[in-house]
């Protein structure tokens, strides 16, 4: 096996994701217009970045449940604080993003299940949410709406953000030098102590990156949806479990895949447009998404046998 | 003495104990019956769910059940469409609920055991499956239960709730099984080592299959009367179930880590988790301060924990 030959387990984010599209591009061709892209994902680009940072905290082993109270926090401060005061803002976010990095260490050094803690924090996001904002409102700050609506030439804002987020993310994590360091915290976290790094900055590190991917999930939805409440992220916690796992992640050993990831946000957000157009009631909406999953990684484990054999 | 102080589950009642007691200085003795009345009918839908997801827990690193919400409204939803409100059909629709427990934990181990998928990703993706069936049946109706049922649900016999007796009955069963049943030392042993659990020969996907139908069972079952307990089966009504199984089964003094289940600690965090939030209510605190209290108090009862651990 040479070095870049790519297995078709790899393969399988992207194979998925083009079968979804052509349906979707076969049963409604105004879906592939410029606009039409735009539609269809632009509400995934807030889900994509929160499955970045769902993928940085699995990655080193552990599980985040408290991404969708947390990205409702951030919109929430921004469509609040950030409007009024934008300095007190921005100074809010960084600290959300200090807290995730402290998190990040404590977790380590008391050698607390992220499971747990995680839980427990997602109410503390919840509460703070409820407290900031409690009823639903708030306006987006300008700059952000504009950014949110640009109109790139060639492909619509949502492909090219998408495009983007994934390769930033896999610049960071796959290529970089600390990417690779903290890959190596989920494949053997002893032998990069051994190596002479710290692990409690390292777990920071991750957490804190894991932060700033949340904070820009919740801005950019703010940017699309222009108000916000207490709850409007919610459902970005298994959103964002999901894609990491259809994008060819596993939750031990710190082999993750953030294209796969990105692909695997826009996949689930296809399975539940493609229902529309096919003129099946919404009430299958989540259910799609469920069977996606189900396939996708009932393909998977038949490409894995045959890897095996091979 | 000591063999009761180091008991994991008496934490949990002491906590509750305390929370009573604080409750009680603020609104006056005169309130304490009833709030041990809300707090039993409160916490007995928490401590079933909780003792499923107990069960499951125990199985060690990686088990969890997310799906316990959607069966929950499931359940709920289906059960109150068998019955439509007609008398004489409560058996009816129990059994309705607990074939619907029955088939979702069938598909979930199977998901886990035939797709080779992390209990996590096939009770998350299997959950989505059964929120869109809730959905897709409970569109737009909203059918009452039999009356004589939703009397039973929000009825006492001898002063206590009867949701309250059934959630005792439970935890007692469940904990005779783990204590003094060979199950439930298969359970434990397998959550303590599969590797040697099966070579001293447990069943081991016998006992896992087991723990993830006992789960939805019990979810089944507690969707059942919730439904019938609020007069309804709302979409919402077992949303608040995830987050609160897995803390009761944390804050009751079962280890995380598998291998070591705590019945009575079950009952003593949902007890606890309901007076919390009561006495901060009762002190005044709006719902956005309640939650981060509560989620203050979920970290530290597992920084508190792992330092005994420590120690030990």
């Amino acid at each position: 096996m040479t070095r870049h030959s790519i297995s078709p387990r790899k393969l399988l984010p992207l194979i998925s994701f083009s079968v979804l599209l052509i349906a979707t591009f076969a049963l409604q061709e105004r879906a592939m217009s410029y606009l039409g892209l735009n539609l269809l994902f632009n509400l995934t680009i807030p889900i994509a970045l929160a499955t970045i940072g769902q993928l940085l905290i699995i990655m080193v082993n552990d599980i985040d449940l408290s991404v969708g109270a947390f990205v409702s926090l951030v919109a929430c401060i921004v469509s609040t604080l950030l409007v009024q005061h934008p300095w007190l803002g921005w100074l809010a976010l960084a600290g959300l993003v200090l807290a995730y990095a402290a998190l990040g260490a404590l977790i380590h050094r008391f050698d607390l299940p992220a499971i747990v803690v995680t839980l427990g924090m997602s109410f503390i996001w919840g509460g703070l949410a409820l407290v900031i904002m409690p009823a639903p409102g708030g306006t987006s700050p300008e700059w952000l709406r504009a950014l949110m609506t640009v109109k790139p030439p060639l492909a619509p804002m949502a492909v090219v953000a998408a495009l983007l987020i994934a390769a930033a993310a896999h610049l960071l994590i796959m290529r970089s030098g600390i990417g690779t360091v903290l890959r190596g915290l989920g494949g053997n976290s002893r032998s990069v102590a051994r190596a002479g790094w710290r692990l409690s900055g390292l777990y920071a590190l991750t957490y804190g990156l894991a932060g700033v991917f949340g904070v820009l999930a919740g801005l950019t939805l703010v940017g699309l949806y222009t108000s916000s409440g207490a709850s409007v992220a919610s459902s970005y916690t298994l959103l964002s479990i999901a894609g990491v796992i259809l994008g060819g992640g596993e939750f031990i050993g710190g082999r993750v895949s953030p294209i796969g990831a990105v692909l695997g946000a826009l996949t689930l957000s296809l399975a539940g447009s493609l229902l529309a157009f096919m003129h099946i009631s919404p009430d299958w909406q989540i259910g799609a998404q469920g069977a996606v999953l189900i396939l996708v990684l009932a393909a998977r484990l038949l490409f894995t046998r045959r890897e095996a054999l091979l | 003495m000591q063999s009761l102080i180091s008991r994991p589950w008496l934490w949990a009642w002491l906590a509750a104990i305390a929370v009573f007691a604080l409750s009680i200085a603020l609104s006056g003795a005169a309130q304490a019956g009833g709030l041990l009345y809300a707090a039993l009918s409160f916490g007995a839908f928490a401590a079933i769910v909780g003792i499923g997801q107990m069960l499951v827990i125990t199985l060690g690193p990686g088990n969890i059940d997310l799906s316990i919400p959607a069966v929950m409204t499931l359940a709920g939803t289906l059960a109150l469409k068998a019955m439509d409100g007609a008398p004489g059909t409560a058996l009816l629709g129990l059994g309705v609920a607990l074939l619907v427990g029955l088939g979702a934990g069938a598909a979930n181990f199977a998901l886990i055991r035939l797709l080779r998928l992390p209990p996590i990703i096939a009770t998350l993706a299997a959950s989505l499956l059964y929120q869109s069936l809730a959905i897709w049946s409970n569109r737009g109706l909203r059918i009452k239960p039999p009356a004589a049922l939703a009397d039973f649900a929000t009825g006492r016999t001898l002063g206590v709730p009867n949701v309250a007796l059934i959630g005792v009955l439970l935890a007692l069963v469940v904990w005779w099984l783990l204590e003094r049943g060979l199950w439930g030392r298969w359970l434990l042993a397998t959550g303590q080592n599969p590797r040697a659990a099966r070579l001293a020969g447990v069943p081991v996907e016998r006992v896992r299959a087991s723990a993830y139908l006992s789960v939805a069972l019990l979810a089944g079952l507690a969707g059942y009367l919730l439904a019938s307990f609020s007069g309804g089966a709302a979409l919402n009504m077992g949303q608040q179930y995830l987050l609160l199984s897995i803390a009761v089964v944390v804050i009751g003094g079962t280890s995380i880590a598998g291998g070591f289940s705590n019945v009575p600690g079950v009952w003593g965090a949902a007890l606890f988790m309901f007076l919390v939030v009561s006495m901060l209510n009762a002190y005044g605190f709006d719902a956005g301060a309640r939650m981060m209290l509560t989620g203050v108090i979920i970290i530290a009862i597992v920084v508190a924990a792992n330092a005994r651990r420590r120690r030990t």
